[in-house]
């Protein structure tokens, strides 16, 4: 099993590439190449797991070749229709039907006194609709709001279907009946004519998405607006209801009745989180359904027919604990790195206002700060203090030197620039919150201190222009202000520019 | 022959049987920028949904440029209340400004090189083209507001319905959106305005319809814009009543 954990690092670590390409490379490595590796690496370990591998992926077996098909277009369906589900925010509705067609598959068995796929398919699509049916007519005709009707819906109903079930099971042929794998799934159990109506199933999918995506596209954001321009919207959304059931009812085999709603979501949630086109969620939640599908027939086959729903819902589950953690932009681990880089620059900028102020307190005199001071200042040791200035010195705003024993540190122009745009938003809001909004000056410096760090430049020059370019903050002390700074720069870049800087408005 | 953009017989809607809106009758004349005015509750938005077949009407008719609304609908353009859709959508700016053309593709055809174009300059009407590619949930609540006006821009109608325009907008972006309003008026188009402050309503409409689940009066704003014809509007609620009184002394002298 060691081997398989490997493998299965190897192609997580695929699928959260946020591009495509590599999903897709991920699945063809899947399908033709782990054999040829495997070959190689089987000579070293011990084979079992491997040669069970190969026989998989060699899509020698009948059984195999059936399980993968049906794998690879149910994850195209579940990832399509997931994605709509997702967007929609039909999820809980998705869990629902899914329940809902349990007693359907029960009497579709009781009735044709045989697993015959049509039979069931019938009955799970008429449990499923009567399933909806009794939603909105709870919701309708009492005041009981729509979570509380689906729920009701779904457990009502996969309780039913679990009766029905035990009676199929104690029945003299019911323990060969494989009705049991209704509930988790086994790809394994998929019959060959399965498989072509889960294909037709997802054919029918891509091509209603193909053909009509904008209908769906413009249903699923602003119905109201379809409907203003006399598109036929409600026909689209029964469509997509359509589809949905569909898809939920041929799945049942390989996912089972628990887990094919997470099938559904799952994906497109992962997806949803990698992108913000609609387009491309759809392509990514297939990709990723057709990933943990594969996946959870893989695995299943590997543990001689564990049910095979928990595992494709377990794939699908890594591949979004991936994308949660490390998507670009609603990731865990890229939101906590930008803040980070936020706390640092707060952090830099608030020692570079620490040295403007003793500056300001030696009148501006000189161009050096000594350390010392500048511990005094900020309430900590110098050697905190130095350990400060070493991290402005790293990001190449500020010089350390010793001058006759004793350490200084000068602000090049740029770090010169930015202390004084911090003062400059922190005396200014303050100034704001006492004559614009009318607080105590004694009630405005701790905002001051989080709103400096915030300011853009152009609520600046709006906040100048507002308060009529003062000159003095509520405490008397001066406001370097913008058009000072901009002539000082101009002025100081012939100078020499390793040394400080003087105060702009001297 | 003048056509009448917008005609309503009648018009009654009921939400699960309780009547929000009773019997509404209006003429709408072409090139005017009208503005619907009543308290929260009044049916504002029921009224223009009921117009566009988005809510089932239970009696009477609407008329559109002499038609149903399923006929004329190419010439209505519509901007739905901000809060009516999901912000966090996947979608970016540019896609939303082309919803404003799908009317016109059928039911299959594809967006083309000429649909972009309209749906850019529509975007540049409203200042919006430089955030042709952005999410729409990286937009403040004004920014949206001119992505949807410029949806609807892209529709290019002649008769607009627009729900609570100046809802979470800036001054800025308000006065902006007057001017474009304007702007369409003078081009022969007829514009209809769900709007809530009254002070401003009376200085941006040249009609004004005063509703509160029936058609309080419906006429040029200086005849309409009067003190008892508001307080009939805005009936028994005392805190808007004397806010109106005030204002409306104020404007009377
Ligand atoms: N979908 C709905 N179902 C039931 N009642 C609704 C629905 N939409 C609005 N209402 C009710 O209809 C009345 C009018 O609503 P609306 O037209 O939104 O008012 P306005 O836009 O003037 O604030 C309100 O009492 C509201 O509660
Ligand atoms: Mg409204």
């Amino acid at each position: 099993m060691k081997l398989a954990g490997e493998s299965w690092k190897r192609f997580c670590g695929l699928s959260f590439a946020p591009a495509l390409r590599w999903a897709l490379a991920g699945v063809l490595v899947l399908l033709f190449a782990a054999s040829a590796e495997a070959a190689r690496i089987s000579d070293m370990q011990d084979t079992n797991v491997w040669e069970q591998a190969i026989r998989f992926f060699s899509l020698r077996d009948d059984v195999v070749r059936t399980a993968l098909l049906g794998s690879i277009f149910l994850g195209i369906s579940c990832g399509l229709l997931g994605s709509f589900i997702v967007v929609r925010k039909l999820s809980l509705f998705g869990d629902t039907l899914s329940h809902a067609v349990l007693p359907g598959v029960a009497i579709g068995y009781l009735v044709a006194g045989e697993k015959d796929p049509f039979a069931i398919f019938v009955g799970a699509t008429v449990a499923g609709v009567l399933g909806t049916v009794v939603v909105n007519l709870i919701k309708k005709t009492t005041h009981i709001k729509e979570d509380s009707s689906l729920g009701m819906v779904l457990a009502g109903f996969y309780g039913i279907g679990i009766v029905l079930m035990n009676r199929i099971q104690k029945l003299p042929t019911g323990t060969q009946s494989g009705v049991n794998k209704f509930l988790f799934g086994q790809a394994a159990a998929v019959s060959p004519t399965e498989v072509w109506m889960i294909a037709g199933v997802a054919v029918a999918a891509v091509l209603m998405v193909l053909l009509f995506y904008r209908q769906f596209l413009l249903g699923s954001f602003d119905i109201g607006f379809a409907r203003s321009l006399g598109l036929p919207a409600g026909l689209f959304h029964y469509l997509l209801m359509m589809l949905l059931a569909f898809t939920v009812v041929v799945s049942l085999q390989a996912v089972g009745a628990v887990l094919v709603s997470a099938m559904l979501v799952i994906p497109a949630a992962s997806a949803y989180l990698l992108t913000d086109r609609m387009h491309r969620m759809l392509v990514l939640a297939s990709v990723f359904g057709i990933f943990s599908g594969v996946l959870g027939a893989f695995f299943s086959f590997l543990g001689n027919s564990l049910p095979t729903g928990p595992l494709m819902v377990l794939a699908a589950s890594s591949i979004f604990t991936l994308s949660f953690l490390f998507s670009p932009k609603h990731g865990l681990v890229s939101r906590w790195r930008k803040r980070r880089r936020g706390q640092k620059r707060i952090e830099n900028e608030n020692t570079l206002k620490a040295i403007y102020q003793v500056r300001e307190s030696y009148g501006f005199a000189g161009e050096g700060v000594r350390v010392k001071d500048l511990a005094l200042r900020m309430g900590e040791t110098t050697d905190e203090t130095r350990r400060r200035l070493e991290k402005l010195a790293a990001v190449g705003v500020c010089d350390l030197k010793e001058i006759e024993g004793k350490s200084y540190a000068f602000l090049n122009p740029d770090g010169w620039l930015r202390a004084c745009a911090v003062v400059r938003n922190h005396r200014l809001w303050e100034l704001y919150l006492t004559n614009q909004a009318e607080y105590e000056p004694d009630h405005v410096h701790d905002d001051a201190e989080v709103i400096e760090h915030i300011l853009g430049e152009e609520t600046v020059r709006h906040l100048e222009r507002l308060l009529d370019y003062p000159a003095e903050d509520p405490h008397g002390k001066l406001i370097p202000s913008l058009a000072d700074l901009q002539r000082s720069l101009t002025k100081g870049s012939s100078e020499d520019k390793a040394t400080g800087y003087r105060m702009p408005n001297q | 022959m003048q056509e009448i953009p917008l005609e309503t017989h009648d018009l009654t809607v009921a939400y699960d049987k309780r009547p929000v809106l009773y019997g509404v009758d209006v003429q709408v004349p072409e090139g005017k920028l009208v503005g619907i005015v009543g308290p929260n509750g009044a049916g504002k938005s029921t009224l223009i949904k009921a117009i566009m077949g988005i809510v089932p009407i239970t009696g009477g008719w609407v008329k559109v440029f002499g038609e149903s609304f399923a006929r004329g609908a190419k010439r209505v353009g519509y901007v739905p209340q901000r809060e009516s859709v999901d912000w966090d959508f996947p979608v970016n700016v540019m896609d939303v400004v082309l919803m404003g053309r799908y009317g016109r593709l059928g039911l299959m055809g594809r967006v083309s090189k000429a649909d972009r174009e309209i749906a850019e300059a529509c975007l540049d009407k409203v200042g919006m083209l430089p955030y042709a590619k952005r999410q729409i949930s990286n937009l403040s609540g004004g920014q949206q507001q001119r992505v949807f006006l410029a949806r609807a821009l892209a529709q290019e109608s002649d008769l607009y319905l627009m729900d609570e325009p100046f809802v979470g907008v800036d001054a800025a972006t308000e006065a902006a959106i007057i001017e474009l309003l304007r702007e369409l008026k003078g081009r022969g188009k007829t514009i209809l305005v769900v709007h809530h402050d009254l002070p401003t309503a009376q200085t941006y409409f040249d009609m004004l319809m005063l509703l509160n689940m029936r058609l309080v009066a419906f006429g040029p704003t200086e005849e309409v814009f009067t003190q008892e014809l508001l307080q009939k509007t805005y009936g028994g609620r005392l805190t808007i009543l004397s806010e109106v009184a005030n204002t409306v002394m104020k404007e009377s002298k």
